[in-house]
Formats: structure tokens, C-alpha cells, sequence
């Protein structure tokens, strides 16, 4: 900073004793200089100060009606303000408002058919978008956000159900989920042939030429007659003699080309040698019947649902 | 000014008002409080006009909320409706959605080029007719002179002590602005709500919160603007007096002072000769009359709005000295140059820039009239799922998902048969819909309604290319009306 200029003019005295006008500006100076350069003491633009004196005034309101200071513990951390405004009770308060606006949506889809639904527009609207949610929420994790599935984790989206793809079979699979913790479970278990050493490595080896053959792909057929009576013992009881699965106990269909855990032939073998032991949990419990409704809707209608058959006057069984 | 000047007649029964230009750019200082203005009354053909148009845009802008408009029992009956909440705009017969927002933007472009248009031919009268700051402005003006009287009784008032009656009158004024301002707010509210409806819940607490925000925004910029700023929001905020500058000409009509005849000027004395002077007899009436604190005769400047006012001040005055009315009048630059060269006046309406205006403003017209007769009530979106891609099924087929999103402008529900163009053998399934043939929709009225559907092909069909290209379309059963959208089908058969 430059120094400050004794004011060259004689007989002004020292700065602080008269106020100097600027002559272009009208304004008074500081008395400040330096190089010649004068500071003018302009005044804050009086609109400016009445909004800053707003803003204070305003501030000492909203301390006064809303949280605003730190407090000890004991006073619940903060200061009330008397309003005793909270955005978390708000929040509460308006996912209340929220759940109670969709109680009568779900307690419609509580018990009713696919059908039922499907044809009040307004209840299939709810269903879906709600299922949608649910979904998000809780399957994307394994079956992936568009359902489409991974390696182990069947895709929602295409008519290759497992364990039936009624609006029926999907509802109790949700509800009670695959090899899960619930009583209800669906369950099965195919062996692990190969690691609990039940078949050798060579019948393992045919067995997998006899898939590869049921599947309509090129075989070796020598190993594919070697392994007809092994697959009869062994793989018939679930799968079918045919091959084409038994949905009552979760046996995949081996004649169609989609495979959950891989179709090459190595897939196939360690399929076969280690025996999956898919898990999906239970929703019975975590989820309200409406909304395990809404879900079964939304997969349902993802594209693969099945038509169910007429319902009979006993519910079905559970578990 | 001395007080022997001050009392100088102009002439024979005419005093020379005080008035002093305080606005003129050579007076104005830059760090200066705001010098009050006091308008004084005119009477006159352009007062007249102004008091007509200020009835015409103030009676339209606080009654259009109350006029109806039958749109049918599911569709509002406002005429001129801005329906945030269900985002549509009324307008009488014009109904709008937000994708159409394209019809404001070309009204917004028309109402620029009207504006530059009249702007080349007749300077600034949108500044001094029909601007909402010159009317407000006006009828605040008008009200300030109901409770305190004309120009030489305000100055008066604000210069004498506060007394119980000027209290009174002060208060009472203000009283009014609010009032005017709490109805200019509370009309503009209406635009964004059933008026009536509104209205009754406005004075219960039943409205909506941002109803009494705008309100009370509306009210305040009011009261404020036109109460107490006045001037200094057409001198200081405004941008169009900067921008009128590339508007206008020297053959622009403008309120313009005739130096031509105008001067020398000073003060006549009864039965001397006009010969070798000016008309102008330095009487200030226009200074008193402006409404803006300028001077008219230093000539045209960015203060000036144009608002004629000193037109009327004017030839009040010449017809008392008996000469010739229009000492100012609307009259261009460039004339009063010709009259001093000793050339006629000429008036040139046709320039370039009027036409170039004109033609501007009339293809836009015509762009968006074209438009709007071309416009559909049948619109459909189709976006195909992403994920997945696709969905082989257990027999080799493909399905690929779509969602079909179906705008139905008009307030009935629509019956529409949706077809797809595309391969011949893929097979169409709609989510809840009826599956008979043909496959109808049912759209229900005055919104967009989403539909779920699966196209699916056979294996064969589907391994004949990486993807198809399919168009949708959506036909009305009744009327024929057809929307088409284009999408693609997905096979994932290798490119």
C-alpha cells in the first residue's frame, strides 16, 4: 500500500478535521488518499440498508418461531422455536397421509383374482405401479431392475416358470419364497452327484452329452445311450422321463434352451456335479398382503403370467 | 429560481409555472434522492383517450377472470384459465398443453414485432397508452389528486406541516393505492384458478398457500410501482427505453416539440407582434403536465414515454394566445429539419424498417395460424423397453415391451384401434386391454393414458435381422383421426 499524501493543500489541517466535498461527485470524502486518489464516502444506498434491517428483523422472528440454536442434549439438542415446527414429524405425518390414501387401494387387491384386477382399470393402474415400487425396492437386488434376471436368478419376463406362473403360483412363491427360513417354503433339492461322489466323472460327463442332446443340440451319442439309464435312475424322478421338468417340485424343464445357471457344456457338468441350491426369501411377514398383491400383478404383467385355472372353492394349500 | 421570475406572466392571464424539469438528464445527479413529481391536470384529446383506454385495460384485466366459457361438464368454464395444477391454458376456444407451449412463444414473438412495429411508426405508445406502469401509474396519479388536490395544492401539502387534515389526506390516499393494489393482485390470482371458487375460499383461509404469496407480491409491487416509484421505473429499471433507441427513426412520428416554430421563446406581452419569435411562450404548462419531470422541448430523450400529455397542456395554452394549436405535437425529426431548411413536411409510413417489421409480424401470424388449424387431438409416444432389450421365450420367439403412451385431447373418451406396421407374422398383445379384433383402446378424455404392450415374433421371423423397424398407429373408430409414432423391434440376433 502506498503511503498516505500529506493533503497538499495549506491551512486544511489534518484529515479529520473538515470534511472535504468532492467536487465531481457531490459527495464527501474520507479524507482518505493516496496517489492522489480520493475515497469517497458514499452512503450505503438506503434501500439496500432498510432490506438489510429487514433481514434482521426477520431473522430474530424465525429464531423466535423455528429451530434455530444448538442446545444441550437435554433440551432435545436444538431450540424449539414456539411454532414447534419439525420436518421429521411432518415428514411422519405425511407418509400416514400417504399410506392411509392407498390402504383401500390395497385392501382391494387383497384376495382378488388377476381377472378381478385386470379389468377395473383404475385397481390395475394402483397395482402396477405400486408392484413397481415393491420391486425396485425389494427383488432388483437379484432379479434385476427390468426383472430380466442374472445367472441364478431366473428373468421375470419370459413364460419359463420354475414353480408356475399363475397369478396364484406367483403370489404363494413371494409370500413364501424358494428354499427359504419360512415353514411354508417351496423346496426341493437336486443332488450334488459329483461332489458327494452318488456318480462318477465319466457318468457325469454322459449325462451331461444326454442334456445337451435333450435340448435338441449336437451330442455324442455313444455317451448319450451310456447315460439313458443313469439319467432314468437318477434325474427322471424330478425332471420327467421326457425331460420336461415337474413345476410342483421346482424342476427345470431340460428340453427348452434356457438354462438359469448357463447351457454350454462345462455349465451343464458343474450343474450337475455340485446340484444348485437356488434361495429366494419370503415377502410373508416384511410385506402386507395388498402389497404382495400389487407385486404378483406387476410380475404377472411384466409378460410371462399364465393363465390360471378356475379357482376351486378350497383355497389353495399352503406352503 | 427567484420568486419576481417565478411571477412572470407568460403572457396576458397566463402565470409561468414553477415547474422546473427535474428528470432532464443535465439536471438529474447521479447520487441524488428522487426529485417528486407533481403532474398537473390536462384536459384534451389524448387525456381523454388515456382515461378511455386506462377504463378499457383496467375493466379487461379485473373482469376476464369472471367471463365463462363452456368447455363441457369435465373441462373447466373459464374463458382465460392458466391451470397450473393440470397443466393446460385456456384461452376462449384455445386450449393448450405444456408440449404446445410453442403457441406462447409465437404470441410472445408477435406481441415484440407488434410492439417494434408500432414503435417505427409511432414512437413510444405502448409507453404511453397501454404499458400496465404508465396506466397504473395514471390512475394512482389520479387518486393522489382526489385526496390532495391538482399540482400547486400537493407541493403545497407535502411542504406544509403535519396536521390532523394532512394526515387525512395522506392517509386516505394511501388507503385507496392499497386497496387498488390488493384488487390489481387479487385479480392476476384469478388467471391460475376458478375465479369464483377462489374468491370464496380467498376470504375464508381456504385458498392455497402461493394464492396469498402472489397476492401479496402482486399487491406490494403495485402499491410500490405505482404509488411511490413511479417515473423511476420507466427511467432506471426499465430496458425498453434503451432499446426504443434501434426501434425508431428521425421519420418515427414521436411527441416532438416544433423548434422550427417553437423558437426564439419568452414570454409575449399583449398586442405585440408574434413576427420574428417563437410560438412558445415559455409557460412551462408542458413541463407542469409531464409526467415524467422532463422537458419536452430539449427534444426527444430517453425519459420521455410518449404519453401526449403535454400535447394536450400545450394547446390549451396556444388557443388562449390565440395561435395555432400543435406547438408539440406527434411529428418526426426529420420534419421539423425540412421545415427549418424552408422544405414541406413529409410523412413516410412505408420505410424498411416498417416493412421488414410488418412482413415479420404477419409470417409469424401465419406460421402460427397454419399451426394451430393443423392441429391434431390424437397424439401417441411409443418407447420400447430397455430393459431387457428383449425376451426370448421357451419356444425361440421374441417379445420386445413397449409402452404406448396415447394423448387424447378432446373431453371424451375415444375409442381407438391400434395396429402395427412391421413384420408380417408378429403378433400384438395389450396389457388389460379387450383382445378382440380389431384391437381398441379406450382413451380416456383430456389427458395422456399409457399402455403396456408385447409385440412378439416367431423364432424364424426374428432371426432374420438384428431389428425391424415398426410404426404404431392409433386410428379413432369415429372420426378417423390417426396418430403414428415409429419404433424399432429388437431381436438380438447377431447385426
Amino acid at each position: 500500500m502506498a503511503a498516505r499524501k500529506a493533503n497538499p493543500k495549506p491551512g486544511t489541517g489534518k484529515m479529520a478535521d473538515k470534511r472535504e466535498i468532492d467536487e465531481h461527485s457531490g459527495a464527501e470524502t474520507t479524507g482518505h488518499e493516496w496517489d492522489g486518489v480520493k475515497e469517497l464516502d458514499t452512503p450505503l444506498p438506503r434501500w439496500w440498508l432498510w432490506i438489510f434491517y429487514a433481514t434482521i428483523i426477520w431473522s430474530i422472528g424465525y429464531m423466535i418461531l423455528y429451530p434455530a440454536w444448538p442446545a444441550p442434549p437435554g433440551m432435545q439438542g436444538y431450540t424449539p422455536g414456539v411454532l414447534g415446527h419439525s420436518d421429521r414429524v411432518n415428514v411422519a405425518a405425511e407418509m400416514a397421509n400417504l399410506e392411509a390414501e392407498r390402504a383401500e387401494g390395497y385392501a382391494r387387491l387383497v384376495g382378488a383374482t388377476y381377472a378381478d384386477i385386470e379389468s377395473d382399470p383404475v385397481l390395475f393402474r394402483f397395482a402396477l405401479a405400486a408392484g413397481r415400487s415393491a420391486f425396485g425396492d425389494n427383488c432388483a437386488t437379484c432379479h434385476g431392475v427390468g426383472a430380466q434376471g442374472f445367472r441364478g436368478y431366473p428373468n421375470l419376463n419370459d413364460d419359463v416358470w420354475l414353480w408356475g406362473g399363475t397369478f396364484d403360483d406367483i403370489t404363494q412363491t413371494i409370500r413364501y419364497g424358494i428354499r427359504s427360513s419360512h415353514s411354508g417354503a417351496r423346496f426341493s433339492q437336486m443332488p450334488a452327484f459329483g461332489r458327494d461322489q452318488l456318480l462318477s466323472r465319466d457318468e457325469i460327463r454322459d449325462l451331461t452329452q444326454y442334456v445337451l442332446d435333450l435340448s435338441g443340440r449336437e451330442a455324442d451319442q455313444d455317451a448319450v445311450v451310456r447315460a439313458a439309464p443313469v439319467y432314468q435312475a437318477q434325474c427322471a424322478a424330478c425332471h420327467g422321463v421326457e425331460g420336461r421338468g415337474d413345476r410342483s417340485q421346482g424342476a427345470p424343464d431340460l428340453t427348452i434352451d434356457n438354462w438359469l445357471y448357463g447351457g454350454s457344456r462345462d455349465e451343464i457338468y458343474n450343474s450337475i456335479w455340485r446340484g444348485p441350491y437356488g434361495v429366494m426369501p419370503h415377502f410373508d411377514g416384511r410385506m402386507d398382503d395388498g402389497m404382495i398383491a400389487a407385486l404378483a400383478v406387476y410380475v404377472f404383467a411384466l409378460g410371462g403370467g399364465e393363465d390360471s385355472p378356475p379357482r376351486d372353492e378350497t383355497p389353495p394349500a399352503e406352503g | 429560481m427567484d420568486k419576481a421570475d417565478s411571477r412572470k406572466l407568460s403572457a396576458p392571464g397566463i402565470p409561468r409555472s414553477r415547474a422546473e424539469a427535474v428528470n432532464d438528464a443535465e439536471q438529474r445527479k447521479l447520487y441524488a434522492k428522487r426529485e417528486p413529481v407533481y403532474p398537473k391536470l390536462v384536459s384534451g384529446p389524448f387525456r381523454a383517450f388515456k382515461w378511455a383506454f386506462m377504463a378499457f385495460a383496467l375493466g379487461v384485466y379485473y373482469f376476464l377472470p369472471f367471463l365463462r366459457w363452456d368447455r363441457g361438464p369435465d373441462a373447466p368454464d373459464q374463458a382465460v384459465l392458466v391451470d397450473f395444477g393440470a397443466s393446460r391454458f385456456y384461452f376462449f376456444w384455445i386450449e393448450i398443453w405444456p408440449q404446445e407451449v410453442y403457441y406462447i412463444t409465437g404470441l410472445l414473438i408477435m406481441a415484440a414485432l407488434a410492439l417494434f412495429l408500432a414503435t417505427a411508426l409511432f414512437g413510444r405508445v405502448w409507453c404511453g397508452y397501454a404499458c400496465p406502469q404508465t396506466v397504473w401509474t395514471d390512475l394512482f396519479i389520479a387518486v393522489e389528486r382526489a385526496f390532495e388536490g391538482d399540482r400547486n395544492a400537493r407541493i403545497r401539502l407535502d411542504r406544509a406541516p403535519w396536521t390532523a387534515e394532512k394526515i387525512a389526506r395522506k392517509s386516505g390516499k394511501h388507503a385507496v393505492w392499497l386497496a387498488i393494489a390488493a384488487a390489481t393482485g387479487g385479480a392476476w390470482i384469478l388467471y391460475f384458478h376458478d375465479a369464483f371458487d377462489l374468491l370464496a375460499n380467498f376470504f375464508t383461509g381456504q385458498a392455497a398457500i402461493s394464492a396469498y404469496v402472489f397476492f401479496g407480491l402482486l399487491t406490494f409491487t403495485t402499491y410500490t410501482l405505482a404509488g411511490t416509484m413511479r417515473e423511476q421505473v420507466c427511467i432506471y429499471m426499465c430496458p425498453w427505453p434503451r432499446i426504443q433507441a434501434a426501434m425508431t427513426d428521425n421519420e418515427a412520428l414521436n411527441v416532438t416539440y416544433r423548434t422550427d416554430r417553437g423558437e426564439p421563446r419568452g414570454p409575449h406581452k399583449k398586442g405585440a407582434s408574434w413576427e420574428g419569435r417563437g410560438d412558445c411562450i415559455d409557460c412551462k404548462a408542458c413541463v407542469a403536465a409531464c409526467p415524467m419531470g422532463i422537458d419536452i422541448r430539449n427534444g426527444a430523450q430517453l425519459e420521455c414515454i410518449g404519453c401526449a400529455l403535454c400535447i394536450d397542456a400545450c394547446d390549451d395554452i396556444m388557443v388562449k394566445v390565440e395561435r395555432p394549436k400543435g406547438l408539440i405535437a406527434y411529428d418526426t425529426d426529420d420534419n421539423v429539419a425540412r421545415r427549418l431548411r424552408g422544405e414541406k413536411p413529409r410523412y413516410r409510413f412505408l420505410r424498411t424498417r416498417v416493412l421488414v417489421y410488418a412482413v415479420a409480424l404477419f409470417a409469424t401470424a401465419a406460421v402460427m395460424l397454419g399451426t394451430y388449424a393443423m392441429r391434431t387431438t390424437l397424439d401417441v409416444n411409443v418407447l420400447r423397453d430397455r430393459n431387457p432389450n428383449f425376451v426370448t421365450l421357451s419356444d425361440g420367439s421374441v417379445r420386445n415391451g413397449y409402452t404406448v403412451k396415447v394423448l387424447n385431447m378432446t373431453h371424451e373418451t375415444r375409442g381407438l384401434e391400434l395396429s402395427v406396421e412391421g413384420p408380417a407374422d408378429i403378433a400384438i398383445r395389450v396389457l388389460a386391454a379387450r383382445e378382440d379384433a380389431p384391437l381398441t383402446l379406450a382413451a380416456p378424455p383430456d389427458r395422456t393414458t399409457d399402455f403396456r404392450v408385447y409385440l412378439t415374433l416367431p423364432r424364424e421371423a426374428a432371426a432374420a435381422a438384428h431389428s425391424f423397424p415398426l410404426t404404431f398407429q392409433v386410428r379413432d373408430l369415429e372420426t378417423g383421426e390417426t396418430a403414428r409414432a415409429a419404433a424399432t423391434f429388437q431381436t438380438g440376433a447377431p447385426r
